[in-house]
């Protein structure tokens, strides 16, 4: 018997109901000869031959651990330590929700606020949510949080060094509200703010891996009464001062590099956190630390009133979950890193691509475009990237991102990203390589 | 209960209330009891122009966020800075402490739409 809980009674009375003879009437909108057609499938297999199936079609992936992996642009190869998976996928964790009660749920909502805590400590604000899904949409989120702000204000400045996929994303999010989208060129503090500006968007690092300082911009985006949102990598922020600490009201990074494996480009993590005058209008949910009648420590959902239940259609969001599993691996992997690991990580990094650059830099015909950059850079080459990519690719080196991909009249620039997971026998063979393919 | 007699009540449960060449603008004792234990008062910028029935701002309790409408059209001359620190002035003293808003009148003629004390009570179900 299949589990459908109506009787023949309940559906002969719903019939009755909506004046149909019989289920099959309810279907007669869809022409009879489309209503089962034949679908020529094949016969069953055994579960063996489905795996066999679908292995060979895994193999033909080449993922991090099959190249030489110099690939970002978003996506990030770091280094996982083992505690990181062990206590995730822990039974106690296993939702990928903020829950419904979550007051029950006390272990869950006290990794949310350790997360936040940290997060907060590392991008340099005072409050920080329980996660987006990726930066993308913690971008878009934080342009409508400042756009809500004063409604008087409608021009958001993107910088034209931005990661396509998350200017997509943040266009599509912005389709439908009364907001003027427009670019500048270089530098934050170089973009035209005023009066009718909502905020201005600067990446630390850009999409080619350009540091700017912000403070300059902090400055005059504040002087013309407007808000600075910052898109950064939370590993830059183990290192330089963070966004935060420069004078940005909100800021968004892509957690998805600090313990989280790049899975074919999601679920991620978007991070998010504003400062203290702006925190009433921030979206997602936000975990608080209080304390019951007999004094004990306890944690609770917290500033609620701003949320789509309450709130209704005056809500700055409609989110009202987080990016559940891959929060708590950020969690985790913070913890077991400590800010001296993190600082190690960032540092192995930031030295591991400086020596490339300085390599790649000599090659004749190549040359890097960031003056100050972190992990990932931009640099012209004198042939077609995507030829690069083909040559390279030849000897199980993924060399980075033609950039072509990405934008068509590009055809002669590589974004290349080094991690502490990069050793230096790959990247100087990927700098002979890169020598080689230029011959 | 209480209620200022010198003031008038918007249905949506603002008083307005004169004060020299100005309007004192604030929220019911009626409307503070049945939002309970407020936590955050968020108030326009000084010199905002609003016109009548627009929001000026919300009040936040412990389980809801009301928006709090305009009863006449003015120019925003003060807000009540103390609210900031102090949110729970609105429940202790609504008609005092608890004030919101100081408004330079477009219309003084614009109060007479509103209730008047002994009406306000009325429809409050306290009369």
């Amino acid at each position: 018997m299949p589990f459908i809980p109506n009787s023949d009674a309940d559906r002969e009375s719903m019939l009755a109901i909506v004046g149909k003879p019989d289920i099959a009437s309810l279907f007669a909108d869809i022409p009879a000869a489309k209503r089962f057609p034949a679908l020529k499938l094949p016969l069953g297999i055994s579960e063996m031959e489905v795996l066999d199936e679908i292995e060979a079609m895994s193999t033909r992936n080449t993922g991090a651990r099959d190249a030489s992996w110099f690939l970002g642009a978003g996506a990030y190869n770091h280094f996982i330590p083992s505690v990181v998976p062990a206590i995730a996928s822990r039974g106690e964790f296993l939702t990928a929700y903020t829950p419904y009660q979550p007051e029950v749920s006390q272990g869950t909502l006290q990794v949310i606020f350790e997360y936040q805590s940290m997060a907060a400590a590392l991008l340099g604000v005072a409050v920080v949510n329980a996660s987006h899904y990726d930066v993308a949409t913690a971008l878009a989120e934080a342009i409508l949080m400042a756009c809500k702000l004063d409604e008087g204000r409608r021009k958001v400045l993107l910088p034209k060094d931005l990661n396509p996929e998350y200017e997509a994303v943040v266009r599509t999010y912005l389709s439908s509200f009364d907001v003027v989208i427009e670019k500048y060129t270089g530098a934050p503090e170089k973009a035209i703010v005023d009066t009718s500006t909502s905020c201005l968007v600067a990446g630390y690092p850009t999409f080619s891996g350009e540091i700017y300082g912000l403070s300059a911009a902090a400055k005059a985006v504040h002087d013309a009464g407007a808000l600075l949102v910052v898109q950064t990598d939370p590993l830059l922020c183990a290192i330089l001062e963070s966004p935060g600490a420069q004078g940005a009201d909100i800021v968004v990074a892509e957690g998805q590099c600090l313990g989280n494996s790049m899975n074919f480009g999601g679920p991620y993590l978007g991070m998010m956190g504003a400062t203290e005058k702006l925190m009433r209008k921030m979206p997602g949910r936000i975990v608080g630390e209080a304390h019951d009648h007999e004094g004990r420590k306890g944690y609770v959902l917290t500033l609620t009133a701003r949320e789509q239940h309450i709130r209704r259609e005056k809500a700055v969001s409609n989110i009202c979950s987080n990016q559940g599993l891959s929060m708590l691996q950020t969690c985790v992997y913070l913890s077991a890193l400590g800010a001296s690991g993190l600082k190690t990580v960032a540092r192995l990094c930031w030295d591991k691509a400086h020596y490339a650059a300085s390599l790649i830099e000599k090659i004749p015909g190549y040359s890097v475009k960031p003056s100050t950059f972190f992990k990932e850079f931009l640099v012209s080459t004198p042939l077609p990237a995507e030829l690069i990519f083909e040559k390279l690719g030849k000897k199980h080196i993924v060399p980075g991102l033609p950039l072509s991909r990405c934008f068509p009249d590009r055809p002669g620039e590589l974004l290349i990203c080094i991690t502490e997971m990069n050793g230096k026998a790959q990247i100087d063979d990927l700098v002979d390589s890169l020598k080689e393919a230029a011959k | 209960m209480s209620i200022d007699t010198k003031a008038r009540y918007a249905e949506s449960h603002e008083y307005a209330k004169i004060e020299g060449d100005l309007v004192v603008v604030g929220i019911s004792d009626h409307a503070q009891a049945e939002l309970g234990d407020i936590v955050f008062v968020e108030l326009p910028r000084l010199g905002k122009e609003l016109a009548k029935g627009q929001t000026f701002g919300t009040v936040e309790s412990v389980k809801a966020a009301s928006d709090l409408y305009m009863p006449l059209s003015g120019r925003v001359e003060a807000v009540n800075a103390a609210l900031q620190g102090d949110p729970a002035l609105v429940n202790k003293e609504p008609f005092l402490g608890g004030w919101m808003l100081k408004v330079k009148p477009v219309d003084l003629g614009e109060l007479d739409a509103l209730m008047d004390a002994k009406a306000y009570a009325a429809s409050v179900g306290e009369a």
